[in-house]
């Protein structure tokens, strides 16, 4: 069956932001998607609100919309665009909700759009938990025995008849929110409590608990023809009970038999056809009872997800490209499998390798979470390795994970599990956490045995056997000496993925004397290829793994090699947004004429597609593991400078003479705090005022000399990770014991206990500001974009909103921020992207206090806060907005490209005519214009809003830091900075009320702005609540307030949780104290979390809400694809003014 | 765990490859054809399957032995094979089914295996020269390339005399009657025929009289070792049954059906040995995920009388064929699987239909 000509177009539904349960494996997905269904002549129609995606590359699609995921605003696409069809699965939970929305709403009907990959009734079966089990009931399939209740008084009486232990798990949520383990009635009280909140419908499902139980995966495809394949089987080692997301997974599956693999194989497929996936991917788990081997079917998923992303790269087999095809159509027999190139894809992938997946978690940047994993997942990335054996990938996928780990113990951070004895340790290990595979190593090694240690903890003893392979090991290796080893003990210990560094810490050696020492015993290692057939057929695809076996897989490459490292497992401060950097830079360096070579480990990603470079190499980030990388490859340079902090920090141990761009002693030279001192110094850039401590006694000797408050972080760290803004010498010094080896940050081995701790001072009420630009060998340096921050300073920068172009910086002060951005990039002598964070303080009489160049007559001192060589988070949303592949341009200028040359060629539109490039030789101009700023002389505003994860965490503070804790951003872009502000607060998933009481409690440094906000609101109709100062400070500025709220403890009147919890507030603005007790805001903001009112941390926010308002009310958001934004982009010249409706007072 | 034992494994053009010896002890030759199976699971079947007599297997996917051996999964009462090659041997084994180890199960039988092997080298090394006779063990080097040298493999040996019966016996209840040729007859199609009918199986070379004087509603051939040219006996019976009775074979039953109407069958290079490959039905355009083992194959298009019902989309292999206004097909796959897929099981009930068609008169 070819593909159908009854459709011409198709709307793809991303997934949005990256929240915990739903990350970049879907723009891995879709990118395959549209790409596949663009060169079978569709013409796609993509909506998502993430910039920092593949698929939103406007060459991706034909028309791309970065527009909020809302049904509302999909219905203005479908009307807009008239698509043939929607395809909705493979944008995660949010495609296939919307599509349900959409079919119930009578969109698709109304346009005649036909849903496609799986409909209605489908999606339904499968995610309405009562439908789902009936169905599996009448195919015959076993489930855990459960009921459905809306309340809580029908939820007793299930919970009854079922029988304790029971899982509780909310309707139609993603991830595992709000889901719970009840043992008793008391906890089942609060788990059904909490169940029934988190459900959109208000409905949970009750059931029979296997807890305990092994849980299994099985990846299955439908063709429109009923052809049925399992494209990979996983299983977890951690048993039920544990979300699959947080769980460490194993492929193939291992302890099965073949008939209870195929009674499972069967009721996949079963599951399918009965579910009404008619084609396209889906996943099914099982859970199976290790004693009696009952098998019981969990739950399916009728869409790609971050499982199949998994298999896909476990396996070779492209699910979400195949899957797309077979929705137009296709069957499987008629797609080829790529990777043999002639053999077809209804086949089933065998694997000869062990693939482990392990995620990452997150617990560090939310105190008061607990740490212990359940059946809600938490963890924010993965990585993945891959092994000849389970050992060897295990051992691979812990030192992917970049904690600090080298492997499974073995290495200095294992202290913390040595401490406890063997009854704290096996107690411990009962516990699911991150360190529950430590522990088990630990345990084994000590001596306590498999079955103790499966009963206890439920991991099936064949996993355990093959750890304890590993502890069996070591005292071996620790009783001889590196020199002692032989060709044979070398190869062992290698097979058993030891990694040199944890050889070198057993035997106290240096990590380059043991590879020297190994590489003399002739022990390399050799490169596989993943090839879906087990090696039956002749692989085409260049995807390799290391091992240690007898032979080698690589060919020699024709053309000049170009190694690029990825940034690894997604973390809060380091994700998506740097692995679409790296993607970018294959596609330039591709189109360059050279083969381009990835070294990464995360499956979720686009740049681990086999076809997104020339070569892939699945393997982890550390030095050892790109050094066999580069010695099999031999390339001409190595990239180290887009993906994030990762391959930053490896720089300093490659080979200075591969390291492609901005030299290592540069990145050093932007890090090491004196010497940056001096550069700023040289070249006449402000900088607060500061030092650098190794202390507490010089901290505060730095703190007593700049005065508080204080802005405290480690060095060489991305996303915050344990900054702080301290107010006195207390609380400096708990900040100071943080960043102390025994702190977090020092277990995580980070390189900042090392280094020393910066200390300056914080800039109250500065607005930030964010850089990112360019510059070529030649020394011309360009401006990708001045981004201005909603957030003010002491916020940080990855959890602020911010516009481009600046919302209300004056052309002068961006002027000045742009020459200090040239100045900075001459002075590292950058070659590639530069990105700097500037202060900007406003001095109330209009006028610079400070005599700094360029400053006196903006009205505003401009402090440089730092510089990063490298690759920034805002770098995708810059290139959306203004549609230069900034990423792109930065990986040509890296190997010599300049940017003449690359405008001449087209990838950079022409030198704006008002400023003539600078050479290396001219002076940096002071007043040069803003027209030579990219993209903001359109017509039109972006604005980049940040998502965070706190419903996660709900025993997290929901206030923004400087330790950043989003877990992702949307773009939003309309024709003025209020709209777009509106319009990304509804991409990031707050709709702000059109009507209805807003309650604000506000710091005195918000309150100048608070006032303009709440004038707009009440301008607008809205009624306004407060607390007592704030209200006072309202009413003198002439605005009214409704209710003047009772703090907390009060016994008189009525506080804010009481009237958010009775419904009385439709919008919560709630800025923090800098310093005191702040016990009522938190109760504020955890009532507003819990009612789900849209909550505003900040003023400056506070007035942008206003502001987009109050422009709401003349007129709607605009629609528009990103296509159509690019092609006006330079026709206008016009600068879209402030805020709107704000009067300038 | 006692100090691992070093072994070699020798091909016959030379490779050599390193290891330690696994399963029954102190074997210092063991010689065969050395064939690669791609399966994740079945290993007990795959090892216990008497298809594999003459041949020593090596196993793509590395961790084998993970789930123990069970009294159930077992194809015949003891393998037939020569020796079995893995990257890595378990130690121990974690299934509720479990009865004991693979290593244990190897020891009982006197199955010599080496572990440690790179089997994906092995793997491509055979997929480009072929299957080839190889000897692995304890012997040095220069005593294992002679024994594999000398070593015929499957060419020019009648190993399905080695295999078979020696006397007829019955199994299962069914409401028909079979009679099963036991060229190698695996338990699992023993017992997809025993839902069927009371089957009566016979050794190889019983003579198609004796068969039909048991009065059977069907006859049955199935799967074996080695080339099928040299299993004439049983192919003499089937030039006299189809037509007569309604026939099946499976596999080596399937290559001496066509061999019986005048067909050819060549021997592959590699074969296929897996649970992973897709046929089409011509008839239907559906695919089915099989289970294979064979090294031989009917050459297409050379057998008269018939239509080719079947194809491997892998590379075009004949899978399957029916004969031309007789009750007579057979299938090259294996639709019982043991290990493997259970897609193909369907061709058991079109056998039972095709019975009962003949059973009652119109």
């Amino acid at each position: 069956m070819p593909r159908r000509d009854d459709i011409e177009s198709i709307l793809i539904i991303g997934s949005g932001p990256i929240v915990i349960g739903q990350a970049c494996e879907f723009d891995y997905s879709g990118t395959q998607a549209c790409r596949v269904l663009r060169a079978d002549g569709y013409r796609v129609i993509l909506a998502n609100s993430n910039p920092a995606t593949i698929m939103t590359d406007p060459e991706v699609a034909d028309a791309t919309y970065v527009e909020p995921l809302d049904a509302a605003v999909l219905a203005r696409i479908i009307e807009q665009e008239r698509p043939d069809a929607v395809l909705p699965t493979l944008g995660g939970q949010t495609g296939l909700n919307l599509a349900t929305e959409l079919v119930d709403a009578g969109v698709l009907e109304a346009c005649g759009a036909e849903l496609i990959g799986a409909d209605a009734t489908a999606i339904a079966t499968a995610e309405d938990r009562q439908l789902f089990k009936q169905a599996m009931l009448e195919i015959g399939l076993d489930v855990p025995r459960s009921g459905t209740a809306r309340h809580i008084q029908s939820a007793r009486e299930v919970m009854r008849s079922v029988g304790l232990p029971v899982i509780v798990r909310p309707a139609y949520i993603l991830g595992g929110r709000g889901t719970g383990i009840a043992s008793t009635a008391e906890e089942f009280e609060q788990v059904a409590a909490v169940g029934l909140e988190a459900s959109p419908i208000s409905e949970i499902l009750i059931e029979e608990s296997i807890v305990g139980w092994k849980e299994f995966e099985l990846e299955v495809m439908r063709d429109r023809a009923d052809n049925c394949v399992v494209v990979c089987s996983i299983e977890n080692l951690d048993p039920m009970g544990v979300h699959t997301g947080d769980s460490i997974t194993v492929a193939p599956a291992q302890t099965l038999s073949d008939p209870e693999y195929q009674q499972m194989r069967n009721a996949a497929f079963a599951v399918l056809r009965r579910v009404g996936v008619e084609t396209g991917g889906s996943n099914v788990q099982f859970a199976v009872d290790p004693a009696t081997g009952r098998q019981v079917v969990i739950e399916m998923n009728p869409r790609v997800s971050r499982s199949s992303a998994l298999a896909s790269k476990a396996t070779g087999f492209p699910i979400a490209k195949i899957a797309a095809r077979l929705a137009v159509g296709y069957t499987l027999d008629e797609i080829p499998n790529d990777i043999t190139g002639v053999t077809p894809a209804s086949f089933e992938p065998t694997l000869d390798y062990v693939v482990t997946k392990i995620p990452r978690w997150a617990f560090e940047k939310f105190q008061g979470a607990s740490g212990t994993l359940g059946t809600s997942m938490q963890s924010v990335g993965e990585v993945m390795a891959i092994g000849r054996t389970f050992c060897e990938s295990l051992q691979k996928g812990l030192r992917s994970l970049e904690q600090g780990r080298f492997g499974l113990n073995a290495d200095p951070a294992e202290a913390a599990t040595e401490r406890l004895d063997d009854a704290e340790l096996l107690a411990a290990a009962t516990v699911p956490t991150p360190e529950r595979i430590f522990q088990l190593e630990a345990l084994l090694r000590r001596g306590v045995s498999v079955q103790a240690v499966s009963a206890a903890t439920g991991v099936d003893p064949w996993f355990l056997d093959q750890i304890s392979r590993i502890s069996e090991e070591r005292p071996v290796l620790e009783s001889l000496a590196p020199e002692a080893m032989n060709r044979a003990g070398w190869r062992r210990a290698k097979r058993l993925g030891f990694s040199d560094a944890q050889l070198a810490h057993l035997w106290g050696a240096p990590e380059t004397e043991v590879r020297a020492l190994r590489e003399r015993a002739g022990v390399r290692p050799t490169f596989k290829t993943v090839d879906t057939c087990a090696a039956e057929f002749e692989a085409t695809t260049p995807y390799h793994y290391s091992t240690y076996e007898d032979t080698d897989e690589i060919r020699p490459a024709a053309r000049p090699r170009v190694v690029i490292c990825g940034s690894g497992p997604n973390r809060i401060g380091q994700g998506i947004e740097f692995d679409y950097c790296c993607v970018h830079a294959g596609q330039a360096l591709r189109g360059a004429g050279y083969e381009t070579v990835m070294v990464n480990c995360n499956p979720e990603t686009v740049s681990t597609d086999y076809d997104a470079n020339d070569r892939l190499y699945f393997e982890p980030l550390t030095a050892e593991d790109v050094a066999n990388v580069i010695a099999a490859e031999d390339p001409v340079g190595v990239i180290v400078s887009l993906g994030g902090q990762t391959p930053l920090a490896l720089s300093g141990r490659l080979p200075a003479e591969l390291v492609l761009g901005t030299s290592a002693a540069s990145i050093d030279l932007a890090e090491d705090r004196e010497r940056w001192n001096a550069l700023c110094e040289r070249v006449g850039i402000p900088q607060p005022p500061g030092g650098t401590a190794t202390s507490f006694t010089e901290a505060r000797k730095v703190a007593a000399r700049v005065g508080y408050p204080v802005l405290v972080r480690p060095s060489y760290v991305l996303g915050g990770r344990a900054m702080a803004i301290v107010y006195d010498d207390d609380e400096l010094s708990a900040a100071i014991d943080e960043l102390a080896d025994f702190g977090s940050l020092g277990r995580e081995g980070g390189p900042a206990s090392q280094r020393p701790v910066l200390v300056d001072r914080f800039l109250e009420d500065a607005t930030e500001v964010d850089v990112d630009a360019v510059r070529d060998h030649t020394g011309e340096v360009q401006i990708g974009a001045v981004m201005e921050h909603v957030e003010e300073a002491g916020v940080h920068s990855g959890d602020s909103a911010c516009t481009i172009p600046p919302a209300t910086l004056g052309d002068e002060v961006v002027s000045v921020i742009c020459d200090y951005t040239r100045r900075i990039a001459q002075e590292l002598d950058v070659k590639g992207l530069l990105n700097v964070q500037f202060a900007v303080k406003r001095s109330p009489n209009g006028a610079g206090r400070s005599g700094a160049a360029g400053a006196a007559a903006t009205g505003a001192d401009v402090f440089v806060i730092e510089a990063n060589p490298r690759a920034s988070r805002t770098v995708p949303f810059v290139a959306k907005a203004t549609g230069i592949p900034l990423a792109m341009v930065a990986a040509r200028l890296m190997v010599g490209a300049t940017l003449a040359e690359l405008r001449s060629e087209g990838m950079l539109p022409p030198a704006p005519e008002s400023a003539a490039p600078e050479s290396a030789a001219s002076e940096p101009s002071a007043s040069l214009p803003p027209a030579s700023l990219w993209g903001v002389n359109g017509d039109y505003v972006a604005v980049k809003e940040v998502v965070l994860p706190f419903n996660r965490f709900p025993d997290a503070d929901a206030v923004l830091g400087p330790e950043m804790r989003s877990t992702g951003e949307v773009m939003a872009i309309d024709a003025t900075p209020g709209l777009a502000f509106v319009k990304a607060q509804l991409a990031a998933g707050t709709r702000l009320p059109e009507t209805g009481t807003v309650f604000m409690s506000l710091a005195d440094r918000d309150k100048a702005v608070g006032l303009r906000a709440a004038r707009i609101f009440h301008r607008l109709g809205y009624s306004l609540a407060a607390t007592a100062g704030t209200a006072e400070c309202l009413r003198g500025g002439g605005v009214p307030v409704a209710v003047e709220v009772a703090k907390l403890g009060d016994h008189e009147g009525r506080h804010a949780v009481d009237l958010i919890e009775a419904g009385e507030i439709q919008l919560v603005i709630n800025s923090p104290r800098g310093r005191g007790p702040r016990a009522d805001g938190d109760h504020i903001r955890s009532a507003a979390g819990r009612a789900g009112l849209p909550l505003v941390t900040t003023g400056a926010a506070a007035l942008a809400a206003a502001a987009g308002l109050s422009e709401l009310r003349d007129r709607s958001p605009t629609v528009r694809s990103l296509q159509e934004y690019h092609r006006n982009l330079r026709g206008a010249a016009q600068r879209p003014s402030e805020w709107a409706g704000v009067n300038h007072d | 765990m006692t100090a691992p034992v070093p072994a070699l494994l020798v091909l016959c053009d030379g490779e050599i490859f390193e290891g330690e010896a696994v399963g029954a002890p102190d074997i210092e030759v063991a010689s065969g054809e050395v064939v690669f199976n791609t399966v994740m699971s079945g290993y007990q079947e795959v090892i216990s399957d008497p298809s594999y007599a003459g041949q020593i297997i090596t196993f793509t996917y590395p961790h084998i032995g993970n789930y123990g051996i069970n009294g159930a999964d077992s194809e015949a009462a003891r393998p037939h094979c020569r020796g079995v090659i893995v990257r890595d041997l378990a130690r121990r084994h974690s299934n509720w089914r479990a009865t004991g180890s693979l290593h244990g199960f190897l020891r009982r039988h006197g199955i010599a295996g080496i572990a440690g092997i790179d089997t994906r080298r092995l793997t491509r090394h055979i997929r480009d020269a072929g299957a080839m006779p190889g000897a692995f063990g304890t012997a040095d080097e220069a005593t294992l390339l002679a024994a594999a040298r000398a070593e015929p493999g499957t060419r020019g040996v009648d190993l399905v005399s080695e295999v078979t019966t020696s006397t007829p016996y019955t199994v299962g209840a069914g409401p028909r009657r079979v009679v099963a040729y036991d060229l190698g007859i695996k338990s699992t199609i023993l017992s997809c025929l025993g839902e069927l009918a009371t089957v009566t199986v016979v050794p190889a070379h019983t003579p198609a009289d004796e068969v039909l004087a048991r009065r059977p509603d069907g006859v049955f051939f199935s799967n074996g070792p080695g080339d099928p040219e040299l299993a004439e006996p049983a192919t003499e019976a089937l030039r006299r049954l189809v037509g007569t009775v309604p026939v099946f074979g499976i596999c080596l039953g399937y290559q001496l059906l066509a061999l019986a109407l005048g067909g050819r069958t060549f021997k592959m290079r590699f074969g296929h040995h897996g649970g992973n490959v897709p046929v089409r039905c011509t008839a239907t355009g559906g695919i089915e995920i099989t289970s294979q083992n064979h090294n031989f194959a009917v050459e297409p298009g050379s057998v008269p009388g018939v239509t080719e019902t079947h194809f491997c989309l892998n590379d075009s292999t004949l899978e399957g064929l029916c004969v031309d206004g007789a009750d007579a097909f057979g299938v090259q796959h294996h639709p019982e699987a043991g290990p493997g897929p259970h897609d193909a099981r369907h061709h058991f009930a079109r056998f039972a239909e095709m019975m009962d068609r003949r059973r009652a008169p119109a």
